[in-house]
């Protein structure tokens, strides 16, 4: 059976039609999720898109994070739903708090686009388990604030935990830690690119896996973090866990 | 029974967010940086933040606050990496005053 997974939609949404068409090539059925929507469509997991939500006005992320949707979405999380975001999707699930961090602008006040490498970490998150162990990833990464940010005791327990899920890398998978490393496009600390929540459902990364999601795009790894999602949903739909999120739940009050 | 409140007032606030001290904050640093274009020396420490200003309607100063205080901590400022002051712009005025 084909799983249903969402994409949310925002006004400023900008890489929706590419998840939309990466999730169908990982093997979901996809579906669009609009943000006045507070019905998530029965899906058994939920992406939320690069781009400019709102505009990206105030903060990256903010005005997004109190939609119909997110209020939907922040249920779903709450009862165990697998959640990612992607760039702008991951400064969404941070300013709602369902990612620890922040996401500053980046240190060297540029707009970054390129390709970068990525260390996976643990390989049993629903999120990578299908990266080949030892396997470095390619992908692009696009955005103005990226850099990301939490407390020392934060860091310390997402890199103890493996929570801290993907990492920049020199191409020989050195872990560009130092924020002035070449290999860190944004300055993040301890070069996290990628960091989840407790539970380990609910993730963010700034790089595009979308973009990497077919050969003539350059690179395809971006394939594996979705196919790792997208069979972790199907496995926990078939396990009827979580319940797919049908019903309305009741007032949620984010963060 | 639905008019017989507490005359409304309307409060003028401004929100002032910085980043928390410790926080990296290149527009600060870029800035300050630029500052040796001008010539001048002796200046540092620079942060930029943003100025929200914003009207409020309530019985009183303290509700209004209040108001601007929660929009402050929940909206216009993040908690993790961001500190914010609350300034009452003059005084109070009334609603409904017409042109």
């Amino acid at each position: 059976m084909t799983v249903r997974v969402g994409v949310v939609v925002f006004p400023g949404s900008n890489c929706d039609t590419d998840t939309l068409w990466g999730l169908e090539r990982a093997g979901a059925e996809p579906v669009a999720l609009w943000h006045e929507e507070a019905d998530l469509r029965a899906v058994a997991a939920v992406v939320l898109p690069g781009g400019f939500a709102y505009g990206d006005y105030l903060r990256a992320g903010v005005i997004a994070r109190f939609s119909p949707v997110m209020r939907a979405v922040s249920a779903f999380a709450a009862g165990g739903g697998l959640v990612l975001g992607i760039c702008n999707g991951f400064q969404v699930l941070a300013e709602a708090g369902l990612v620890p961090g922040a996401l500053l602008r980046n240190r060297s006040l540029r707009f970054v686009c390129r390709e970068v490498t990525l260390a996976p970490g643990r390989l049993t998150t629903p999120f990578t388990s299908e990266i080949p162990a030892g396997r470095l990833l390619r992908m692009p990464v696009a955005h103005g604030e990226g850099c990301y940010y939490a407390d020392g005791a934060t860091l310390d327990a997402l890199e103890s935990s493996g929570r801290a899920w993907l990492h920049y890398a020199a191409t020989d998978g050195t872990i560009a830690a130092d924020p002035d490393d070449p290999a860190n496009p944004n300055g993040s600390l301890r070069g996290i690119a990628g960091a989840m929540n407790a539970a380990g459902t609910v993730a963010g990364l700034m790089p595009h896996p979308e973009r990497a999601a077919e050969a003539i795009l350059g690179s395809e790894d971006g394939l594996l973090i979705l196919r790792s999602l997208v069979r972790s949903a199907a496995e926990r739909a078939a396990a009827g866990n979580p319940p797919a999120a049908t019903t309305r739940h009741p007032a949620v009050t984010a963060r | 029974m639905s008019t017989a409140g507490p005359a409304a007032a309307s409060f003028r606030f401004a929100v002032n967010v910085t980043p928390k001290e410790g926080i990296l904050d290149p527009q600060g640093r870029a800035v300050e940086q630029s500052l040796s274009h001008l010539r001048v020396t002796g200046v540092a420490g620079v942060r930029v933040g943003r100025r929200v200003e914003l009207t409020v309607e309530a019985p009183d100063e303290p509700a209004a606050r209040a108001i601007v205080e929660r929009l402050a901590a929940e909206l216009l400022s993040n908690p993790l990496i961001e500190q914010y002051g609350i300034e009452l712009l003059g005084g109070a005025s009334s609603v409904a005053t017409g042109p």
